[in-house]
Order: C-alpha cells, then sequence, then structure tokens
C-alpha cells in the first residue's frame, strides 16, 4: 500500500465517513422509538387523557379487548390503546424484563403472579372475568366427541396447550379431575394456535376456552364437558409500576371493568368474577 | 478513489507484510464483532453455574438436543440431494423466467419463519394440496411428526445450500466441463466426475451454513411440526418453552445448543471452509 498523504487523508474521511453513516443509521432507527416514547409521559401529567395507553392481554382476550380499545378510543379523543396479545407467560416475562407497557391483563392468578412477585404492578391486581374450557371439534363435529373421556380415543389427533400456559394448566387441571390420561400430538405454546391446528383441520380436537371457540365463528364447533367446572381461569388486570401513560391506563382499567366492559367480555363468552 | 486501490493492488503482494491494516475496515470490524460477541457474552455471564449441572442432567435436555441434531442433519441430506442439482440448474442452464425462479427459491430467506411453517401446513398438512393426496394414498401426514421437523428445516435451511453453491458454480470455470464433454463424457458424468469436484468446498460451505440454520429452526418448525418432547420438540422450542417458566433453564439449554453449535462449526470450518 502506498502512503501518501491523499491516501492518508482518504483514509480519515473514510473512517469519519464510516462513523458517521453508522451514528446517522442508529439515530434514525431509534428516532422514532424516542419520539412515540416522549410523548406518552407528557400526557400522564395533563388530567384530560390522551397519548398511548399500551396493553399487554392475554390470547384469549383479543377479541373483546380490541372491540374495547375501539370503545375507549372513541371515548377519549386523542388517546390511542395499542395491544400485545400473547401467552400470558410470555408477556409476564417480558414484563420483567422491562418491556414498556401500562397494563397487564392475563389469564391465569399464576402468570400475574410472576409479574407482582417482581414488584412490577401497582396495588393488588383485580379479577375481572372467568374463562372455562371447552373442546374444538372440526366443524360438523365428525368423530362424535362429547365428552372429555372422548379425547383419549386412539387414532385421534388432539392438541393441548402447553402446561407452562395457562390453558394447558387448566386442561391438566381438568383431565386431573376425570382421572383421564391423555396423550396430544402436540404441547402448543399458546391457546390460538391450539386452536388454529383444528381450524387448518390437521389436528381432530383441542381443548381451548369456551371464548375462543365462540371466536372462531363456524371454524370449530364446540362441546363442553363437566370436568371444566374444576378449572375455571380467573382473569387478573393490573395497572403496571413503569407505566409510561398511568392516568389513560387506570381509565382503561375502569372500562374494562364498568358495566359496558362486562357486556362485551360476556358476549364474548367470558363468565362474571 | 479508483487510482489509488488500483496501484495498492498492484503493489500488495510485496507489502503484504509490513502494510497496516486501514482504519476505516480496522473501527467498523471491531464494532461489527463486538456487537455480535456481545449478547453471547451476556447469556455466559447470566448463566446459572451452581444450577448448571442439575438443569443438564434432566433426561429432557439431551432428548431435545439429539432431536435437534438429528433433525438438523437429516434437513441437510435433503438440502443436499434437491439443493445442489437446483444451484447447478440456476448456475448452468438458461430458460424463461429464470430469474423469477432464483427469486422464488429464495423467498423463504425472507419469509418469516411462522408463515413458512403455516404455508407448508397449507400444502404438506392432512388437509393441505398435497398432504391430502399423501393421505390417501400412502397414509402418510406430516404435521406433528419427527419427518415433519425435517421438511420445517430444509424448508428454511435450503436456501442458503443453494445461494452458496450457485455461486461457487458460477466462479468455477465452466470450460473444465465443456473440455471434459468434448473428449465424449456426458453432461451428467461432467458434473458428478468434473463439477462436483470443483465445487465440493463450496457445497461443504453451504451445507455447514444450511445444518447451522436447521439447528436454529424455531418457527416453521412449532407451526409445521408442533411441540411435543421427543418427536417434534427441538431444543430451541425447548429454549422457548423454558423461557416461559424457568429462564434459569433456558439460558443453560440455549448454551449447550451454543456449545454444539460452536464445536461442530469450528471444527467443520477448519476442515472445508477455508479450503481454496
Amino acid at each position: 500500500m502506498t502512503r501518501t498523504a491523499r491516501r492518508r487523508t482518504l483514509k480519515l474521511t473514510g473512517t469519519a465517513t464510516a462513523a458517521l453513516l453508522a451514528l446517522s443509521a442508529l439515530s434514525a432507527c431509534s428516532s422514532s422509538d424516542s419520539s412515540s416514547a416522549s410523548s406518552s409521559p407528557s400526557a400522564s401529567s395533563s388530567a384530560k387523557l390522551s397519548g398511548t395507553v399500551t396493553v399487554f392481554a392475554a390470547a384469549s382476550l383479543k377479541e373483546s379487548f380490541t372491540s374495547l380499545g375501539k370503545t375507549f378510543e372513541a371515548a377519549y379523543p386523542g388517546t390511542k390503546v395499542t395491544f400485545n396479545f400473547g401467552g400470558s407467560d410470555t408477556l409476564a416475562a417480558s414484563i420483567t424484563s422491562g418491556a414498556p407497557a401500562d397494563v397487564f391483563a392475563s389469564a391465569s392468578a399464576k402468570t400475574m403472579a410472576i409479574v407482582t412477585d417482581a414488584k412490577d404492578a401497582v396495588g393488588t391486581p383485580v379479577t375481572f372475568v372467568r374463562n372455562q374450557l371447552e373442546i374444538a371439534t372440526l366443524p360438523g363435529n365428525p368423530d362424535k366427541i362429547t365428552s372429555l373421556k372422548d379425547l383419549t380415543k386412539s387414532g385421534l389427533k388432539v392438541v393441548l396447550c402447553d402446561k407452562t400456559v395457562p390453558c394447558g394448566a387448566a386442561a391438566q387441571k381438568a383431565l386431573t379431575a376425570g382421572n383421564l390420561k391423555l396423550t396430544p400430538v402436540s404441547y402448543e405454546q399458546d391457546v390460538k394456535s391450539a386452536l388454529t391446528k383444528v381450524e387448518l383441520k390437521e389436528a381432530d380436537a383441542a381443548v381451548v376456552y369456551k371464548t375462543d371457540v365462540k371466536a372462531a365463528g363456524g371454524k370449530v364447533d364446540g362441546v363442553e364437558f363437566p370436568e371444566s367446572a374444576n378449572a375455571i381461569n380467573e382473569y387478573p388486570i393490573a395497572l403496571l409500576k413503569d407505566a409510561p401513560n398511568a392516568t389513560a391506563a387506570k381509565a382503561f382499567i375502569a372500562l374494562v371493568e364498568s358495566a359496558e366492559g362486562k357486556k362485551v367480555l360476556t358476549a364474548a363468552g367470558f363468565l362474571n368474577p | 478513489m479508483t487510482e489509488p486501490v488500483l496501484v495498492a493492488g498492484r503493489k500488495q503482494p510485496r507489502q503484504r507484510r509490513r502494510s497496516p491494516v486501514p482504519l476505516p475496515l480496522l473501527l467498523p470490524a471491531l464494532l461489527g464483532m463486538a456487537f455480535l460477541v456481545l449478547p453471547l457474552a451476556g447469556l455466559l455471564i447470566r448463566t446459572p453455574w451452581s444450577e448448571l449441572p442439575h438443569q443438564l442432567t434432566s433426561p429432557g435436555v439431551w432428548q431435545a438436543l439429539r432431536l435437534s441434531l438429528i433433525a438438523a442433519t437429516c434437513a441437510t441430506a435433503v438440502c443436499l440431494v434437491l439443493g445442489v442439482p437446483l444451484a447447478w440448474l440456476l448456475a448452468r442452464t438458461e430458460f424463461p423466467g429464470r430469474g423469477l425462479v432464483r427469486a422464488l427459491v429464495t423467498l423463504p430467506l425472507v419469509l418469516p419463519p411462522v408463515v413458512g411453517g403455516v404455508a407448508l401446513l397449507l400444502a404438506l398438512g392432512r388437509n393441505g394440496i398435497v398432504g391430502r393426496w399423501l393421505d390417501e394414498a400412502f397414509g402418510v401426514t406430516l404435521p406433528f411428526t419427527t419427518a415433519g421437523v425435517v421438511v420445517a428445516e430444509a424448508f428454511v435451511a435450503m436456501p442458503f445450500l443453494v445461494i452458496s453453491v450457485e455461486g461457487t458454480l458460477r466462479a468455477a470455470d465452466p470450460r473444465y466441463e465443456e473440455a471434459a464433454m468434448t473428449l465424449g463424457a456426458s453432461r451428467f458424468t461432467a458434473f458428478r466426475r468434473v463439477t462436483l469436484p470443483l465445487i465440493a468446498p463450496g457445497i461443504a460451505a453451504g451445507s455447514v451454513l444450511a445444518w447451522a440454520r436447521a439447528l436454529g429452526e424455531f418457527g416453521a418448525t412449532i407451526t409445521f411440526a408442533g411441540n411435543f418432547p421427543g418427536r417434534t420438540q427441538t431444543m430451541p422450542l425447548a429454549v422457548y418453552l423454558a423461557l416461559q417458566s424457568d429462564p434459569a433453564a433456558a439460558i443453560a439449554l440455549s448454551l449447550v445448543l451454543l456449545l454444539v453449535s460452536i464445536a461442530v462449526l469450528a471444527g467443520l470450518r477448519d476442515r472445508w471452509m477455508t479450503a481454496p
């Protein structure tokens, strides 16, 4: 390599350009985050609600909470509700690792305890609904499934939620209550993926929530079973300690607990607490 | 800017030993290295070393690791059998719409793996376009089976092999094959006896890439093959589900996967990938 002055300057400008490029790339990518983050805390100081409320909610709440979010945005113009629906444990784990969220609504007391044990929630979580299990079968129930015991028939492809997720824990509880042993073809990571397997006709049946069967419309049939009474999940909701928009978050929780919220939730198949 | 480069290029062999590493390359290179290594360091630092023996002696870990290694190796074999001829077709033949075919073949690279899994279900599932026929004719259903894991991993990993082999084929001189054919070899014989040995390093590199991608596959596998311990629960699935309830176990599992990957990749790289 030659060592002329020209090369040296080339090198230096090259370094500078590279550094500048890297910096600008970083700042360009992060600027959108910082602007949205900075806009929400300013809202909490004023009495009038505004800004974004971030709600982490169990996958089974998807339909009813999405509808309640629209109600909230209509009632408080200038606000926006963004949802993160998923397995309650995934959500709890991301909250305890510092994910920016205002409200957590989980599908079991156990997953809520992960958050409260980490002292990430404000006050005591309140149970706002309960949910019961149901068997989802193919449309028309071609396998003639009428009870939980029917699922143990050989040749039947049944999917359950994994034991770490609330719907899986509840299914195990119901199976234990019925003194049944069931070997599924898969332990799914959340209730919606279990339901999808039946909707796509890959599995013959899944143990999911009543609300999921209702939300799937005609794509699956629901079969109630008595053992589900032993495994009713309570859904707690809580305001989070590091909520960027606590005022609006409180209003959203109030809406969920109000008569109007109850109406939407029971219409989706949830039971009153 | 072109002039100094040309000069440097001509003088390089003579001065290679003494020339310093240029700063515009060194700084980003070091930053890049730190960026890639730092998260791994985080994993190592947060590893619950005292709990490790307890975590690693659970049979579930070895079951998942064994399944991962078998499935990734089978998927690589599938990629080799189908991918090398495909790469040859793309590099050595002319046909209308070749550009489109190449784009379609590499699609799994950009497709979110979960979407890939759903696409596989729609095509090869019990109720899929091809899967329905497979079920009726042979009684074969792929979802929820170890074969399904192999299919999902091969789907995601094959583009890596195809791209790598196609690149090597394009760089290899086609005149060797032409010479073989003028001497009476058929096109297939020329491929087998001349081309294959010529591009062996590229095939090896592609296989290693495909194997590594298959080993870490998560989205397509859990969507297409489901999650059942010993049958379809590979290491990444076990790590993900352990993360839900027991982060310490998840870190321990990740560490095992990491060590095995490093051992295999380092071993293969030294043997194959540094070949000229």
